[in-house]
């Protein structure tokens, strides 16, 4: 037996609701079910927030970056997905993506986080070149220098033996 | 390498222990990493074929060693419906996983109990590498999970471009690839009307709260899951330590409220806290939400010391083994909604007894 189906509280609306609208105002909770329609008519999507966020975020700025001329971009040419199919899902189709579309990415991620480099780990492919080692020694030494830092003396162990290995492998 | 999810040790069930550090208001500590296989393309364009090419390739690396001798790989389309659904109420894979009626062919998860870590294949990313820990230990958390992706990546070419870091389907997991959580039980600030105030707070210096299960969902039972929201120019550790820090004071601010409620309203909370255990020892229905804030006032008095027991171990497990795939596995059989209120208040009462008259009666399957 399943939950007897609620109806929508819209003004004059007997639709199945489908959203459960609950508002904390005041430290008071209010709680509304709307249908589809009402739901829409009061700016709510009934789509779970997951593909909500980034594709909302995408539509608006398609149009605040549409200052500088891209007019149509090619599709990518690994995965055929086009920009437009991403703003719809708000999901990348693969790697080469992010080269189809790099200005456009170069701005998003700088306004999703703020930044635009990655300062994290450096990855080591499996059969790396000597650049890819310098990086990742780089890389490295600044993890080492925040683990002594904050007084992690194992995970400091760790990157060193990590660095010793690299650089004898370099040589 | 074992292919049944009965075969893992403790189930997966080892992050309920309540062993970790302020085991009492932190459930748990997950820390995960997005990752992509280098010229394939990402779950939302693949076809069938492309990913079973990346599972066997997943799989490979699975077996020459990239995750310890316990690991037991499984694909999800080969465990029946109730399975995955168990899976999911232990938290080990993602409801994306085991899609909304069924999950996609090439799909799967690799869990090894013994280190805490998992990885899930296709999920949204072609590799989801996680850690999940009882208490705050996002450190730990995060040595582990870096250990298996350092074995992972050594044997599998992974996406990443030097500029934007490693390359994820959603723009917003790109660089670290970390998502980092702890889901805390804050019943004080939300009776002395502080939740809102920190919820803002937590906002205001770049992170999120979601509900217990993750994006999208309801706060249920006075939990919040706290993490980072972005993933790009910060390191690892700098992402971690913030996150830390912000959940240490929230602690702070949680104790701090449960001395006011203790001091200016110690009577009404006793007895809130005494009327709560009493529902759950001798109610004959029990709705999950409903059981979820009775046992949060149960952890909350247990936390309190106003109730003698059960130990927290005992509440984690009561909330796993509550669940509708869970009290379905102990039936045997599909459970209507009103026997499932039935067994669940069957199985808290039996669990409870249980517990103040023996400590090796389980509560378990």
């Amino acid at each position: 037996m399943s939950e007897p189906a609620k109806v929508c509280d819209g003004q004059g609306c007997d639709n199945p609701a489908v959203v459960q609208l609950t508002q904390v105002v005041d430290n008071k909770s209010t709680t509304q079910y709307l249908c589809k329609e009402c739901a829409r008519a009061k700016g709510i999507s009934a789509q779970p927030p997951s593909s909500l966020d980034v594709s909302d975020f995408l539509a608006q700025l398609g149009e605040s970056g549409s200052s500088e001329s891209e007019s149509v971009t090619e599709p990518c040419s690994f995965c055929a997905m086009t920009f437009d199919d991403f703003r719809e899902s708000g999901r990348l189709g693969c790697s080469h993506c992010y080269t189809s579309f790099e200005p456009r990415v170069r701005r998003l991620l700088s306004r999703i986080h703020g930044a635009g480099q990655h300062a994290g780990k450096v990855y080591l492919p499996p059969d790396p070149s000597s650049a890819e080692l310098d990086r990742r020694i780089a890389g490295l030494r600044r993890s080492l220098q925040h683990a002594i830092e904050a007084e992690d003396f194992e995970r400091a162990a760790v990157l060193r033996d990590l660095i010793r290995d690299h650089e004898a492998g370099q040589r | 390498m074992t292919e049944d999810y009965f075969l893992i040790p403790d189930f997966g069930l080892d992050w309920l222990d309540a062993g970790g550090p302020e085991a009492d208001i932190v459930l748990s500590t997950r820390v995960r990493l997005a990752r992509n296989l280098q010229g394939h393309r990402y779950v939302c364009r693949a076809s069938a074929g492309d990913r079973e090419i990346v599972f066997r390739t997943v799989a490979r690396a699975v077996n020459r060693g990239a995750l310890p001798p316990d690991t037991a790989l499984m694909r999800m389309n080969e465990l029946g419906r109730r399975t995955q659904q168990i899976l999911l109420e232990r938290r080990l894979v993602s409801s994306e996983l085991i899609g909304e009626a069924a999950p996609d062919s090439g799909v799967g998860v690799a869990v090894s109990s013994g280190n805490a870590v998992s990885v899930m294949i296709n999920e949204e990313d072609h590799l989801r590498l996680q850690c999940l820990m009882s208490g705050l230990r996002l450190m730990e958390g995060w040595n582990r999970v870096d250990k298996l992706d350092e074995e992972l990546g050594g044997l599998l070419q992974l996406a990443y471009h030097h500029e934007f870091g490693f390359l994820t389907s959603c723009p917003t997991n790109v660089g670290t690839g970390l998502r980092a959580s702890a889901l805390l039980h804050l019943p004080g600030l939300v009776l002395t009307k502080e939740i809102e105030r920190a919820l803002r707070g937590i906002t205001q210096v770049g992170l999120t709260t979601r509900g217990l299960y993750g994006e999208g969902s309801e706060f249920v039972g006075n939990f919040f899951q706290i993490s980072n929201q972005t993933t790009l120019g910060q390191g690892e550790e700098d992402l971690l330590d913030h996150l830390n820090r912000v959940v240490a004071t929230v602690i702070t601010k949680e104790r701090e409220a449960r001395q006011v409620l203790t001091r200016d309203a110690g009577a009404i909370t006793e007895d809130k806290i005494w009327r709560a255990y009493g529902l759950l020892r001798y109610a004959r229905a029990l709705d999950y939400v409903e059981l979820m804030n009775l046992l949060s006032g149960v952890r909350l008095g247990v936390s309190l010391k106003l109730l003698p027991s059960p130990p927290v171990y005992w509440l984690n497990r009561i909330m796993i083994f509550s669940q509708a795939a869970h009290l379905a596995e102990a039936a045997g059989r599909t459970l209507s909604t009103e026997e499932r209120r039935a067994h669940r208040a069957q199985y808290v009462r039996q669990a409870l007894r249980g517990e103040s008259g023996s400590t090796t009666t389980d509560p378990g399957v």
